[in-house]
């Protein structure tokens, strides 16, 4: 029995198909959703959600960070942002990459939620570039 | 009685209305279609967030305090409304319904001795609240001015909003927007969003999780992710009605226009009837003339 695997960002749903497994990125490291799993509500960081149909690897998409909800028979994934990988553009990357650095020594250091948020766009930016190179 | 001339230039006048009336009916009913395809677009998200919500709040309920976004300050004392308006105006009574339904919240809760803050999304609702309200103003913020609603602007709206409550500057916050019912109706509603009401279908998983339905992993724990959650659920309500609003706007710009063609159509009638009445009237003085002349000769 596949899987069924959805990426959905708030604007659209991106993907939905059957996949065999899916490889999603979570906060605390990547986890595979397969058929028959234990239910499983994680949280994401940015990273490459790759599909799998047997071995091999049928699309690969980056999200954003999000959320994903791993039941027997689906994965849902609510995703920030995603977009499929092979639109990813390092260059365009590096360039915001810089941007995101001013950006953060100006947060004012008292601020945690602002200093997390710096952070996060930081390593999703990182993740970015990553994910394009390979 | 006015002259022919004059009646012409006022037919003309009101036909020029008409092209003008019909075309935003046409353009709006565009945009409708636009707006309805987003709404739909955005409701899978919502639905999945809405299924996560219920399973992790059925999880840590009863695991000591739960998030403040949640379960509220424990205060009640200032109330921040946002009013959710259209940029522009001739769309019938869509901002004033949304206007006088702010104005009867403001009342009623001030009457309980509680303060109110507001702030308006969208230059119509600043206008017609910001004058008699600028003592309790937070703001004014621009409206989506007919273009696509993006998720940017709401989770934008939901951040500050957030940020605004983290630092204590409201106890309670309820949104004011146009729902979308159907094309040729949308009724104001206030849907409050924190402290956020038992999600739906709440009681009915504690049934399910009664039976044999496994139980949920949690990575990280789910205190980590209901605080995680949370703002994402705010920023999806924020975008929800900031979509229906949009959508309402056009339903309710092309149901104002609609009449106002048909006005238009009514005017032209009557003006066109007047006007070859006084032609005739014209005509038959001019033969009277000429015929007694004839006679006195």
């Amino acid at each position: 029995m596949p899987l069924q695997v959805e990426i959905i960002s708030p604007e659209q749903v991106l993907v939905r198909r059957d996949a065999d497994m899916a490889v999603v990125p979570g906060a605390e490291g990547d986890i595979a959703a397969m058929p028959e799993r234990a239910p499983v509500m994680l949280l994401l960081r940015a990273g490459v959600v790759s599909l799998y149909e047997g071995e091999r690897v049928a699309e690969q998409y980056f999200v954003e960070g999000g959320f994903a909800d791993m039941t027997a028979d689906r994965c849902t994934i609510l995703a920030d942002a995603a977009r499929p990988v092979s639109d990813l553009d390092a260059n365009a990357a590096r360039g915001r990459i810089e941007e995101l650095d001013n950006n953060w020594s100006s947060v004012d250091p008292q601020n945690e939620a602002a200093l997390i948020r710096a952070a996060e766009a930081l390593q999703a930016t990182q993740a970015e570039i990553e994910s394009a190179r390979s | 009685m006015p002259s022919l001339k004059e009646l012409r230039g006022r037919i003309a006048g009101v036909k020029n209305t008409r092209k003008i009336t019909s075309a935003m009916k046409m353009v709006a009913a565009s945009k409708l279609r636009r707006a309805q395809t987003h709404a739909e677009a955005s409701r899978p998200y919502a639905e999945a967030m809405r299924r996560m919500m219920s399973e992790l709040a059925a999880a840590t309920k009863g695991q000591g305090d739960a998030p403040t976004l949640l379960g509220g300050t424990g205060e009640d004392r200032v109330h921040l409304l946002v009013a959710v308006t259209s940029d522009r105006g001739l769309a019938g009574g869509f901002n004033a319904n949304v206007a006088r339904m702010t104005r009867q919240v403001i009342a009623r809760l001030q009457g309980e001795g509680k303060t109110v803050k507001l702030l308006t999304v969208g230059r119509k609702g600043a206008d017609q609240l910001g004058r008699t309200y600028a003592d309790i103003l937070v703001d004014r913020l621009p409206g989506t001015a007919g273009r696509d609603v993006e998720f940017g602007t709401a989770s934008g709206l939901g951040e500050r909003l957030v940020s605004m409550f983290e630092k204590g500057e409201f106890d309670h916050c309820t949104l004011i927007y146009n729902s979308f019912v159907n094309a040729m109706t949308q009724t104001p509603v206030e849907r409050q969003l924190i402290p956020l009401p038992a999600p739906e279908g709440a009681n009915d998983n504690e049934d399910a999780r009664a039976s044999d339905a496994p139980q949920y992993d949690f990575e990280p724990d789910e205190g980590t992710l209901l605080a995680r959650l949370l703002p994402r659920n705010l920023q999806m309500q924020i975008y929800a009605a900031l979509l229906e609003s949009a959508a309402g706007e056009q339903g309710a710009r092309m149901t104002a226009m609609d009449n106002a063609s048909r006005n238009a159509s009514k005017a032209i009638d009557q003006l066109s009837q007047r006007y070859n009445r006084s032609r005739q009237a014209n005509i038959t003085n001019e033969l009277i003339e000429i015929i007694s002349g004839a006679e006195a000769v």
